[in-house]
């Protein structure tokens, strides 16, 4: 190849010219590089974000006023805030801040900090407002519902008397980020509340704060030594914006990055016989599942349905297909989360998805479309699907497209069959409820888009079952009602929960000290060292 | 080429418009014939329409079925290229991939290059506004990025194979035009051409019986040549998901799966990679020959 | 292989072959013999110039509207792009009208020209920042990519296509070819990771992906956007000689393929100019074989070569989806791409222009050397 003894004399030149300079290196001890995809990221204003790459981002930059727990299921675990109370009747909570917690110029965080953050995300009303708008708040009524009291207290009342663990754990999502009151009302322009400018902005008082964004090449934080429990001895955290696997994996080996986040199964396994570097997993929020259009009228059929269930081999496709990467998880709740169930009632058994097919009357097997995201995971996902399918008689015929194609399709429901992830928007069973056993309005002009109405399943019984557990106010009661919620979709509903997911890392051994949460904004860097 | 010359002279004047053909074509065949490396080229476009028709008798496994047991094997005496991720014999897949590409190859050929053609010979012979309107037409499609073209005209029409030939197609035919319209203005002033017009002859017989067969030749040559092209465009929406559906062994998808095994599990990626390249070599050796024997003296 | 460069270069030879079927049609003169008065020369140029203008006005102008009607067949919702999938209706409808696409397509689209015609190519949907400002992000980055790899496309590609052509049936043209072939037949993406793994992972002899260092990220004032031409500005030799090392494999793998086709067509036409009358005659005076070949062949040679090089710059600057991909290179292909994908269409519509304009650009350049050489080219 006639480019390479180019390549070679290029460099021979440039080593000529310009000396020893080592100027492909690993990384200095006081940087810490990661690699991940940003191709999501497009906000970093707390307001707005939605997406994996931003929530994350944005958890490391702000504080909350709790934190959810990461040791395991269980009530959040408090932040910013130092007590709080709930009145008598349940709908209105007085909480007290903490002393100390400045922000990244060094002023306090006060409760018209807290406030001013509460109500900004509810009057800009962006993507993520309704995971606190939910609480009865609006664009004109935030301003008398949520309000300080003093420099350290505030209040806020909610239109009923939701579970106190449905307020906390909506209070420690990364939109309920608090944001800097004078900084961002500084940066004002025909009154957007900052947001242009906190796009691309930090005001936190989190671990860390923003040095420069770089679109399409890397986001760079610079640590907050002032931050409260901050261990990290890194003065810069860079996540480099690297989107082929195949190319983080070898930088990994290079050095030049600390820290690959979207290597797959096979990539992990590997890297394990290289020298200095480190593999694990942890779990995810994230659900694989399987949904059936119930406009089909074969795929309305319970009996259908089960014989869908009875003809997946699920603990093949984890073993050999997502070592490491998923475990087989068959209820809407993740684990993890108040009131998961673990069950997993299905197994591969084709002889009786097949008895289940003649008993619907389709014992010659019918024809269905699936769509499915074409990313190499799902894509092998799907096609292990469609063979142990086709052993029952199904024929499933995949649609691979790009992610927001599928989707639009998907929510405008012209599919038959829909394959893909799920991610809670906050760490509540109300999140994943609300989506999968929640539909007011089956109407094609419905307000509310939820997965179960994609799917056109018509549950008023379940909704109403499943409005009413946000206002139980007993954990175990509340967790009760969520594990028979699941047990009942389990059987009889268009969803075939197939997975949970577990987040994949590889960095170099020295590294240390990276937490993960179930969710992207549970991601934390704050005690990473090398 | 000094064989070329004394042969059509040595053939003396045919007698009959068969005969000239026949004379015509024996002379591009001995020339054709000579050129070794047109005839490998030969040699492998043969093959692939054998494997083709045959791949289904051929193949040792079904190219569909899964056994996540052997998944990503290594090359060996049941497997000769080796498994993929889910466990299906790459070689039975790249057989049964060879009839897909043929297809794509065949139906742009059959789609794209007629019309390229007679839009291009039309067009320059008839020259003024209509040839303006199809030179700004075709500037237009030039000018945009082919792939992102094909890609728009995927996610319309959906995702598959017929569709992805379907855009291909539909992205090619402004080149097919542009050089028939060359070709034609060379032509149309030549004296043959003139003679048929003062016979009164109709512009579309002239164009039918004298320009568009000058043109056929240099346009089987930019299509076998742009075979290469044609294929790797297919696997290009392969790779973005938008070409051939899984399960299909179509090759190019294949790459775009084993890209993600290319370190490890090498053979993923590189036999259907050898079996394109192969097919493309053979085209353009092909395209080589036929334009060296269609034009002795260039 | 999903890059642009090779299958827009198969697309785009149809200049080309136009204009070789030109220069055969001239080729019983020698061109090198008519030294017309360089008024008349400078004539033709300028006419020749004005109506290219002219064309490209109209062509831009289509190239808008084709990609309008993109945008409306493609089943993609780019509010749902924008807003995400748990919405409320009314931030669904606010951002819907905020993007325009409440209004008929007519009115988008002569609200759009409206726009453009003040230089304002809109916002992009996706990263919410004027397009204006994205391109002159990507664009420097596919801009310094290109650039290079033309460069050794050149440098290699013509001096092995006149070998190939002097040596035409024997083993130099045999192994030039196959070379070349094989560049055609490569997936780019396969080349470029296993040139990554050997020079970079095992050897070492190069920088992995992104553009530069990221310690010199930054400390490079920005002027011209191009790093290699920056750093050296700024006079920092060690942020150069990181941007080399970045830069080498990605351009070189790039230029592998431009050299293919360079070397490709120059011995065609090099074929076509060493059966001329003119060469043979000059050959019979006794001329040394070289300075037939490199003079006289190479010089009636370099009008068709001019459109072949601007043709394989013009498919590099449209970006390589998948070679940035790879080396996480911040191009415009991929910008493209990802913009297509979210129907995100004042991006698509913005890169369409920039990427029309430049290949409309350079096919004037062309026009324009090619009738300042030879002027009664039509």
């Amino acid at each position: 190849m006639l480019s390479l003894k180019f390549v070679g004399q290029t460099l021979v030149i440039a080593a000529v010219f310009l000396g020893p300079v080592n100027c492909w290196s690993a990384t200095p001890t006081n940087i810490l590089v990661m690699a991940k995809s940003l191709d999501d990221l497009i906000t970093l204003d707390p307001a707005e974000a939605f997406e994996f790459s931003g929530t994350e981002i944005i958890g490391n930059l702000y504080d909350r006023l709790f934190e959810a727990n990461r040791v395991g299921p269980g009530e959040p675990t408090p932040s910013l805030a130092q007590s709080w109370s709930v009145s008598e009747d349940g709908r209105s909570y007085e909480f007290l801040l903490k002393e100390g917690p400045v922000f990244e110029n060094g002023r306090p965080v006060s409760a018209f900090d807290v406030v001013f953050s509460l109500r900004r995300s509810v009057i800009l009303n962006k993507t993520p407002s309704f995971i606190l708008s939910q609480l009865g708040f609006t664009k004109q009524n935030v301003g008398a519902r949520v309000r300080a009291i003093d420099a350290r207290r505030f209040v806020l009342e909610t239109d009923r008397d939701y579970a106190p663990s449905l307020v906390m754990n909506i209070l420690s999502s990364a939109m309920t980020s608090i944001v800097d009151r004078e900084v961002v009302l500084a940066h004002e322009q025909d009154g957007d509340l900052g947001h242009e400018w906190l796009r691309s902005h930090s005001a936190g008082s989190g671990p860390f704060r923003l040095h420069r964004w770089n679109v399409g090449e890397y986001v760079m934080l610079e640590a907050n030594h002032e931050y409260p429990n901050a261990s990290t001895k890194i003065e810069r955290f860079v996540i480099r914006d690297i989107r082929e696997p195949a190319t983080q994996r070898l930088m990994l080996i290079r050095g030049d990055i600390d820290i690959a986040r979207d290597l797959g199964p096979d990539q992990i396994a590997a890297l394990a016989e290289e020298p200095g570097i480190a593999t694990w997993s942890a779990p995810q929020a994230r659900i694989f599942y399987m949904a059936l259009n119930q406009k089909n009228p074969i795929l309305a059929l319970t009996q259908v349905q089960l014989a869908i269930r009875y003809s997946i081999d699920y603990q093949n496709i984890v073993r050999h297909l997502l070592p490491g990467r998923a475990e087989v998880h068959q209820a809407f709740l993740p684990k993890g989360f108040i009131g998961a169930l673990k069950e997993t009632p299905f197994v591969l058994d084709t002889a009786r998805a097949r008895r289940l097919l003649i008993e619907a009357g389709h014992g010659k097997g019918f024809s269905i479309k699936a769509d499915v995201r074409s990313d190499p995971l799902a894509l092998q996902i799907a096609q292990a699907i469609q063979a142990s399918l086709a052993e029952a008689g199904i024929v499933m015929d995949l649609q691979p497209g790009d992610g927001k194609q599928v989707l639009t399709k998907y929510r405008a429901r012209r599919h038959d069959v829909y394959l893909g992830y799920w991610g809670p928007d906050y760490l509540d069973p109300h999140s994943n409820a609300a989506a999968f056993a929640r539909n007011v309005n089956n109407a094609n002009d419905a307000v509310d888009k939820t997965l179960a109405w994609r799917n056109s399943w018509e549950i008023p019984d379940i909704t109403r079952r499943t409005d009413e557990a946000t206002l139980v106010r007993d954990p175990s009661d509340r967790a009760e009602a969520y594990r028979k919620l699941q047990r009942s979709l389990q059987t009889n509903s268009p969803f075939i929960i197939l997975f949970q997911e577990r987040a994949l890392f590889a960095m170099r051994k020295e590294v240390t000290g990276l937490e993960v949460g179930l969710t992207a904004d549970q991601i934390r860097y704050e005690r990473v060292s090398k | 080429m000094k064989i070329a010359r004394d042969a059509s002279h040595a053939s003396g004047a045919p007698s009959s418009r068969g005969q000239a053909k026949l004379a015509r074509f024996s002379l591009f065949w001995r020339l054709l014939s000579q050129n070794l490396m047109a005839m490998v080229g030969l040699g492998v476009v043969i093959l692939l329409a054998v494997v083709a028709l045959l791949g289904p008798v051929l193949s040792p496994h079904d190219p569909y079925a899964q056994d996540l047991a052997v998944r990503l094997m290594p090359p060996n005496m049941s497997y000769w290229f080796g498994t993929d991720e889910l466990g299906r014999d790459i070689f039975s897949r790249v057989l049964h991939g060879a009839r897909i590409t043929l297809s794509i190859v065949v139906l742009v050929a059959v789609i794209a290059a007629p019309f390229g053609l007679i839009l291009g010979c039309v067009s320059g012979y008839r020259g003024g506004w209509f040839d303006l309107a199809i030179m700004r037409i075709t500037d237009i499609f030039l000018a945009f990025p082919r792939l992102i073209l094909a890609l728009a005209f995927v996610a319309a029409l959906g995702p598959g194979i017929e569709n992805a030939v379907i855009a291909i197609a539909l992205t090619s035919w402004p080149v097919y035009a542009r050089v028939a319209r060359a070709e034609t203005l060379l032509v149309r002033s030549a004296n043959y051409v003139s003679a048929a017009r003062l016979q009164g002859a109709s512009s579309w017989r002239v164009i039918r019986r004298y320009v568009i067969p000058m043109c056929v030749n240099s346009m089987v040559v930019r299509v076998t040549l742009d075979m290469a092209g044609i294929i790797l465009t297919a696997a290009g929406l392969g790779f973005l998901g938008l070409g051939a559906k899984p399960p299909s062994p179509e090759w190019g998808a294949m790459i775009a799966n084993g890209r993600q095994y290319l370190f490890d599990q090498w053979w993923l990626a590189t036999m259907p990679g050898l079996a394109i390249l192969f097919v493309s070599l053979g085209f353009n050796l092909l395209g080589d020959g036929l334009r060296d024997a269609f034009d002795p003296r260039g | 292989m999903t890059d642009l460069q090779r299958n827009s270069i198969g697309s785009k030879k149809s200049h080309l072959s136009q204009q070789s079927a030109h220069a055969r049609g001239n080729a019983a003169e020698p061109a090198l013999l008519i030294r017309p008065s360089f008024i008349v020369r400078l004539g033709f140029c300028i006419t020749r110039v004005a109506r290219a203008l002219a064309s490209i006005v109209v062509t831009i102008i289509g190239l808008l509207l084709v990609t309008f009607m993109i945008g409306r067949v493609i089943p993609v919702d780019p509010v749902l792009a924008v807003v995400g999938d748990q919405a409320s209706p009314e931030s669904y409808a606010a951002a819907r009208a905020e993007m325009g696409l409440d209004q008929p397509l007519l009115v988008q689209v002569v609200m759009y020209f409206g726009k453009l015609g003040r230089g304002d190519l809109g916002t992009s949907t996706l990263t919410r920042r004027p397009i204006v400002e994205d391109i002159a992000l990507y664009f420097p980055a596919t801009l310094e990519l290109a650039t290079l790899a033309t460069i050794f496309g050149i440098i290699l590609g013509i001096p092995a296509g006149v070998y190939s052509a002097a040596r035409r049936g024997r083993l130099p043209d045999h192994v030039i070819r196959i070379i070349s072939l094989f560049g055609y037949s490569m997936p780019t993406f396969w080349l470029g990771m296993i040139g990554l793994l050997v020079l970079y992972a095992k050897l070492g002899w190069i920088a992995g992906p992104g553009r530069i260092d990221i310690l010199y990220d930054g400390m490079v004032p920005t002027v011209t956007r191009l790093l290699l031409v920056d750093s050296l500005l700024a006079g920092n030799f060690r942020a150069f000689a990181s941007a080399c090392a970045h830069i080498a494999l990605p351009s070189a793998i790039l230029g592998y393929f431009s050299m293919a086709y360079i070397a490709r067509m120059t011995r065609s036409f090099m074929i076509d100019q060493l059966t001329q009358d003119h060469i043979v005659a000059a050959r019979a005076k006794g001329l040394s074989e070289g300075r037939v070949i490199w003079r006289h062949a190479l010089g009636n040679a370099a009008v068709p070569l001019v459109t072949v090089v601007a043709l394989s710059y013009g498919s590099l600057l449209e970006g390589s989806v998948l070679t940035e991909t790879v080396f996480a290179w911040p191009g415009l292909g991929l910008y493209l791409t990802n913009a297509l994908l979210s129907a995100d269409m004042n991006a698509v519509l913005g890169a369409t222009i920039v990427i029309g304009l430049v290949f409309l650009g350079l096919n004037l350049v062309t026009d324009a050397i090619y009738s300042w050489i030879d002027p009664r080219a039509k």
